[in-house]
């Protein structure tokens, strides 16, 4: 599996993702600016956090409207992987790619800290060389990782099984149902909050992360 | 033509901004602030001069960009 990385203006944990996709892939990921619209080659899509063109009017708003995403939606419409990690979650919720949105944390304060995050299921793509309902440590920066959605929403995602994480050891930003993360029907694309990217080497204090990698270079 | 979009978060939609300054008013002394929300004011100037048309247009921006349908709710007034 091929991977890329889709840089937006703002975004700032790029080098961080490359860093953690290279370890695991064993190349560097191609690094895509916005403005491209050429994916071909590219097998896995990761959107990385940042604050991508400053959070005007809503967080991933706009870069969910640039010209690299209709190459994106036709990733997805193809049935390509799509990976996105804090802001780029936000972006693929402004992007229709994944349902609900996110919202500015309950306690209003922006939120760094390491987090446990349970795995909800392991027979995906993204999660198989963890075990279900083993929890894992991830780091949660961000301001706006509150996540919403109506009830039925929530019910169907429950149901048909597309929560991909949960927050395991307290809810700090209000989410709905304790989720971190959540899954597209077909399970090809997974948007999570906190960072597995942070912890992919003893050296960062933890290698907690580096199985999602791991998992999709296999793949 | 100008058209004014106001963007509120939908009810049943947690606004801890509201909140904040519902909580704020009452340090200053303000009673009786049951409830507050908070939204956005987006001010369009558009060539077209047909307020029916501002207005179609407008909604249709408010539609694709300037609210998220999933957690807010909008209202267009054209004129001026």
């Amino acid at each position: 599996m091929k991977p890329g990385i889709v840089v937006f203006p703002g975004i700032n944990r790029e080098r961080d993702m490359a860093i953690a996709l290279e370890q695991s892939f064993g190349e560097k990921p191609r690094m895509i600016w916005h403005k491209e619209t050429d994916l071909s080659g590219i097998d896995l899509v990761v959107i990385p956090g940042g604050f991508s063109f400053g959070d005007y009017l809503r967080c991933g708003a706009m870069a969910a409207r640039s010209p690299v995403m209709a190459s994106i939606h036709a990733h997805a419409a193809r049935g390509g992987y799509i990976l996105g990690v804090c802001n780029g979650f936000q972006i693929l919720t402004e992007a229709g790619l994944l349902p609900g949105a996110l919202l500015r944390n309950a306690s209003l304060r922006f939120l760094s800290m390491d987090c446990l995050l349970r795995v909800e299921r392991a027979d995906t793509v993204f999660t198989r060389q963890y075990e279900k309902g083993q929890t894992f440590r991830a780091v949660m920066a961000h301001g706006d990782g509150n996540y919403f959605a109506d009830d039925g929403t929530l019910d169907r995602l429950e149901g048909e099984g597309l929560v991909a994480f949960r927050y395991a050891d307290g809810n700090r930003n209000g989410s709905a149902r304790d989720i971190a993360g959540v899954f597209s029907e077909n399970r090809r694309i997974l948007g999570l909050m906190p960072h597995p990217e942070d912890l992919v080497d003893p050296l960062m204090g933890s290698a907690d992360g580096k199985p999602l990698f791991d998992a999709l270079a296999a793949a | 033509m100008k058209a004014t979009v106001t963007v509120m978060l939908k009810n049943g939609v947690l606004d801890p901004q509201g909140k904040a300054i519902a909580h704020a008013l009452g340090t200053l002394g303000f009673d009786g602030v049951n409830d507050v929300r908070a939204g956005k004011v987006i001010e369009l100037d558009l060539a077209e001069s047909d307020a029916e048309k501002a207005r179609a247009q407008a909604e249709e921006m408010a539609r694709r960009l300037l609210a998220n349908g999933v957690i807010e709710s909008f209202r267009v007034d054209v004129g001026g």
